[in-house]
């Protein structure tokens, strides 16, 4: 009896453990026929499973279309590139350990990624440390590339980091001008889940907006996770705002727009571009309608040099969701790929590639396909075009596009 | 605007749904002191399979009158075979094995279930969406009721009284209060405890679909990490009202969602708590709160002989 039951414990364990496993490893088959090129690496790191994993996997698709056309123009001879895709499902610890794992492969010449800015933070000593280049097409964060004191002083933590996503700093202003100017916006209840991302957005708005004049009528923050929100519904329909800015991304927003709107608040959410994706619509069916968030960028789809992007992804048949970052994504990839090939020649690759391409990415200045790609002395894009979109009809509609300054 | 009456309401609908997960842990441990803790994984495949109803089984546009009780149906099959089949599978071969074991294989068993959905339901790896009943709010007085949180309104006290005018009444429902008294002595009374304690399984799994359903209408989607959450705080709840104790769970349910909401939306009114207050600090009242009654009343609210037995 007591062994029968020990092979039962240690089965069940063992099936729990291997199912675990299996989903952190993502297949990394690729043909190996190709024999006589070089192979290199570009890694990619963003949470490709569980929350937030519809843009995450946006961003892989968006590097492997990059890589795919990299290698069938060949446009670094003797090179063939490969992509590694590293799932950090938004945990801020995996993202450094996938980051120690890319820094210990040789191949790896530069990294895209990681979507969240919180991961981002744990991911950039490590990057630094083995002078390998990383490109966040999404991390706003200013503190990333302008140091802890950047509204005081600036100054560049790491010369390894670049990003092609504009700061929180010009997101929450450009947010707050557009509540208080255009939709004439007064009250606004300020909510955020108390990341790096949502807080940080959420005090930049609320300094912008009170700025501007308006009144924060309350303030409460969620947990990540969290699905019950009746009790922050109540306090918010009671504190008579006319708007709600949340600080976060889709995962809760969806679930507290719904319940704004059940509770019977008919005010719009508002929030930054971790709300921006189809699956925060989805979600929220109806009761998303009218709600905004800002993004990076121009949208993708109005620029006529990523039509040639969009109809590969959706030809592909690659998941996720290439609006939000994937162009953004092929344009990093992009930017370490003109790199590689200024630093590899013929195939051979020099003994410290790494930081050469590190020198080669900072001088970058190419036109990508979501718009003019180049770096400031932080690693910050140069481009700071961002958009307002709404919910019209059931999908994302972009109705601002423009450029702030504070 | 008084938002009392609102408050407690929310309290209400998010505890009627605890209390309806809690059941199943309190059943299982007052008959066979097991705290099944794959119970919140039994919980999300409820969810899952009712989903399975909707999208794969019945037309498409079905009206929600209709296929409302299917996935309840639906929902509560799965949950309940997945509940019995642990029993039988993973739990009765360790009967009489020591407490750690079936423990630990609870553990097991809920992150296999939560990873088997993970990885083989189509699009689980993120929300995905849940039917919804058209409709609402509608209006109480100054309280405003969703028509997800109607459901739950509505089905909670259902169960409640089904179940305890089955325990009190039925031959069956004596034979649990027996087995859960004294299972040896039960067994030499003719009780065939082996049955009771699959009826138990099976009650739990059944309410916590039930639940399960009442959660997807509320929130609009189900996740496949969904019963992680959801199941601690439900265990919370059993304590909370004396776990063994099946009122007990519903009544720590609802004392439990009531905290939550408060906490919400009172503790950072007062002076000098505005930094403990909020959402963000919802759970950590909670569990201040049972910390609170086990110190001071360790059977929990209602209590139920734990001492005795554990």
């Amino acid at each position: 009896m007591r062994q029968r039951s020990l092979v039962i414990l240690t089965s069940v364990l063992t099936t729990g453990a291997l199912t675990l496993t299996a989903c952190g490893s993502r297949d990394d088959s690729g043909d190996s026929k190709s024999s006589k090129k070089t192979e290199i690496i570009i890694g990619v790191d963003a949470p490709l499973t569980g929350q937030n994993s519809a843009t995450g996997l946006g961003i892989q698709g968006g590097v492997q279309i990059a890589v795919d056309d990299a290698n069938k123009n060949n446009t670094v001879p003797g090179v063939t590139f490969k992509v590694e895709a590293h799932d950090d499902k938004a945990i801020p610890a995996q993202g450094q350990s996938n980051a120690t794992g890319l820094v210990q492969n040789e191949k790896v010449l530069g990294v895209v990624g990681p979507l969240n800015s919180g991961v981002a933070t744990q991911m950039q000593q490590v990057f630094a440390t083995a002078n390998l280049v990383e490109i966040s097409p999404s991390n706003t964060a200013p503190e990333l590339t302008q140091g802890k004191n950047w509204q005081t002083s600036k100054s560049r933590p790491f010369k390894t980091y670049f990003r092609t996503a504009t700061t929180d700093a010009l997101q929450g202003g450009f947010a707050a001008d557009y509540a208080y100017n255009t939709l004439k916006k007064r009250k606004v209840f300020v909510v955020d889940d108390k990341q790096t991302y949502g807080a940080g957005l959420a005090k930049l708005f609320k300094a912008g907006f009170t700025k501007a004049g308006g009144k924060v009528a309350g303030e409460d923050h969620v947990n990540t996770g969290d699905t019950d929100f009746s009790a922050l519904v109540t306090k918010i329909k009671n504190s008579k705002a006319d708007l709600v800015y949340y600080g976060g991304q889709y995962d809760e927003s969806e679930k507290l727009t719904k319940q704004l709107k059940d509770g019977g608040a008919k005010i719009p959410l508002f929030g930054g571009d971790g709300m921006f994706t189809p699956t925060y619509i989805e979600t929220a069916g109806k009761t998303s309608e009218g709600d905004l968030v800002t993004s990076v960028g121009q949208p993708v789809d109005s620029l006529p040099s990523a039509a040639d992007f969009i109809k590969k992804y959706k030809a592909s048949g690659l998941k996720g969701d290439y609006g939000t970052y994937g162009g953004y994504s092929y344009d990093a990839a992009t930017a370490i790929i003109k790199a590689i090939g200024n630093v590899v020649k013929d195939g051979k690759i020099p003994t410290d590639a790494r930081a050469k391409i590190v020198a080669e990415v900072q001088k970058t200045k190419f036109d990508g396909i979501a718009g003019p790609v180049s770096f400031d002395e932080y690693g910050d894009t140069t481009n700071k075009q961002l958009t307002v979109y709404q919910v019209v009809d059931g999908k994302w509609k972009a109705v601002k596009s423009g450029t702030f300054n504070g | 605007m008084n938002t009392l009456p609102q408050q407690l309401a929310n309290g209400l609908f998010l505890g009627s749904m605890y209390g309806l997960i809690a059941i199943g842990y309190t059943m299982v441990y007052g008959i066979v002191q097991l705290i099944n803790f794959a119970h919140g994984e039994i919980f999300m495949t409820g969810g899952f399979g009712a989903l399975t109803v909707y999208l794969y089984v019945l037309p498409n546009g079905t009206s929600m009158w209709i296929a409302l009780p299917a996935m309840l149906i639906g929902g509560g099959l799965v949950s309940v075979l997945i509940a019995v089949g642990a029993e039988r599978f993973a739990y009765r071969p360790l009967r009489g094995a020591p407490r750690l074991a079936p423990l630990i294989t609870a553990i097991g068993l809920s992150l296999a279930l939560q990873q088997a959905v993970f990885n083989w339901y189509p699009d689980a790896k993120t929300d995905i969406n849940f039917p919804q009943i058209d409709g609402g709010p509608w209006h109480l007085g100054s309280i405003s009721i969703s028509s997800g949180s109607l459901f739950v309104i509505i089905a909670a006290p259902i169960c409640m009284a089904a179940l305890a005018l089955f325990v009190s009444l039925s031959r069956t429902g004596r034979a649990m209060q027996a087995t859960a008294q004294d299972p040896d002595t039960a067994q030499l009374m003719g009780i065939d405890t082996n049955r009771i304690i699959v009826i138990a399984f099976a009650i739990g799994g059944f309410f916590a679909a039930v639940a399960a359903v009442a959660y997807g209408l509320r929130y609009g989607s189900v996740k496949y990490d969904m019963g992680f959450q959801m199941g601690l705080k439900a265990f919370t709840a059993a304590v909370l009202g004396g776990i063994g104790n099946i009122y007990g769970a519903m009544i720590g349910g609802l004392v439990l969602g009531l905290a939550e909401t408060m906490a919400t939306s009172y503790i950072d009114g007062i002076p000098g708590m505005q930094q403990l207050g909020g959402g963000g600090w919802a759970s950590v009242w909670a569990f201040v709160l049972l910390i609170l009654v086990l110190l001071f009343r360790p059977q929990g609210l209602v209590g139920e002989r734990v001492a005795d037995r554990a």
